[in-house]
């Protein structure tokens, strides 16, 4: 990072501890207008850092080298895929995968926080899916705590040398699940239970998603498995640039 | 792309129809409404009142009222396409340039 660069980010983060920290004192996507006021600029707040680091993570990227566009690209593109398509459930609802394990995997979690940003932008203005409101406690459960979380299981079951394939499976699977837990926690901070508080609500609101969500995210751990074993086939040179690949053939 | 490994990938896609699909079947009759729905529903219940969402969406407020089903099948349909078009070009150059590239060695 230049000095310009860390200069903003100590800026941004500044920002985001005035504004995220103050409201907490009382204390899948959200739909618009159900987050109070307070808690829309909290979430919102928090996220700036995060969108900034990941757009200088996409410029690094990018500079190094300039072919891994491509595979950006299509983990951009994957994200919208993924979370266009809402499937059918044991419980009997319909919800969405998030499809952002495969760009945290290749690219950091950073990066992905701008990819997922601009997906949830586009239902919020366009589908009413999620919202405007919402958008910075949504791009913080789906764009940047679901990310670290695969990056880290990945990056664990790396040093663990556990199977590569293994390790994505993981790595996208629990990542889609701890999106989930994210929001039904965000949703219980802004709606605490009478009786038991925010945890009492947590769980309520996790017997809500937790269960419909399980099956999607072993489909978008499958999808995810199946996407980089493509990669590994035929974008070899682009996934050995980004440092994903690096044995040889 | 080695023969086991095509493989293991239709078995995957194929366990992912499946997964996708029993549901359908297993629940007769099931709503399959969203569960940002059921979200909203647990927060009515929480609060014990229901809850008035503060702000409309952009585009209800726009078109003054909710969006017609079938518009927005399209707008999602629309996402996908979007989507699957990148990675379908992406993926078309990637795999004519292996076999190029194989060609060349």
């Amino acid at each position: 990072m230049s000095k310009k660069e860390k200069s903003i980010m100590k800026l941004a983060t500044a920002f985001a501890l005035t504004f995220g920290i103050v409201p907490s004192a009382y204390a899948m996507h959200i739909m618009e207008g159900y987050l109070p006021v307070g808690y829309c600029i909290a979430w919102g707040a928090v996220c700036v850092p995060f969108l900034i680091a990941g757009f200088f993570s996409i410029q690094k990227t990018l500079r190094k080298n300039r072919k891994a566009i491509t595979v950006l690209a299509m983990s951009g593109a994957f994200v919208f895929v993924l979370s266009s398509l809402k499937i059918p459930s044991v419980t009997g609802s319909c919800s969405h995968m998030t499809g952002t394990g495969l760009g945290a995997i290749l690219f950091g979690p950073s990066a992905v926080s701008i990819l997922g940003i601009i997906v949830l932008i586009f239902q919020a203005v366009l589908l009413a899916h999620g919202g405007l409101t919402t958008l910075g406690a949504n791009t913080f459960s789906m764009a940047i705590a679901g990310p670290f979380v695969s990056f880290g299981i990945y990056r664990l079951c790396k040093a663990l040398k556990v199977n590569k394939m293994a390790g994505v499976f993981l790595a996208a699977t629990l990542g889609d699940l701890f999106t989930y837990c994210v929001t039904s926690f965000q949703l219980a901070l802004a709606y605490p239970s009478e009786i038991g508080g925010v945890g009492a609500s947590a769980v309520k609101f996790l017997g809500v998603f937790a269960p419909t969500q399980l099956p999607l995210a072993v489909i978008e751990g499958i999808l995810t498995t199946v996407i980089v074993m493509t990669l590994e086939t035929y974008a070899l040179p682009e996934l050995k640039a980004i440092g994903f690949t690096r044995e040889v053939k | 792309m080695s023969r086991k490994r095509k493989q293991t990938i239709a078995v995957l896609l194929v366990l992912v129809c499946l997964i996708a699909i029993i549901p359908l079947f297993a629940l007769k009759g099931a709503e399959f409404g969203g569960s940002d729905d059921a979200g909203s529903q647990m927060i009515t219940e929480i609060r014990g009142a229901e809850y008035e969402p503060w702000f409309t969406p952009v585009m209800e407020a726009a078109i003054g009222g909710e969006l017609p089903g079938e518009i927005e099948s399209l707008l999602f349909c629309l996402q996908t396409g979007i989507g699957v078009g990148v990675i379908a070009f992406f993926m078309g150059r990637l795999v004519e340039r292996k076999k190029w590239q194989d060609k060349q060695l």
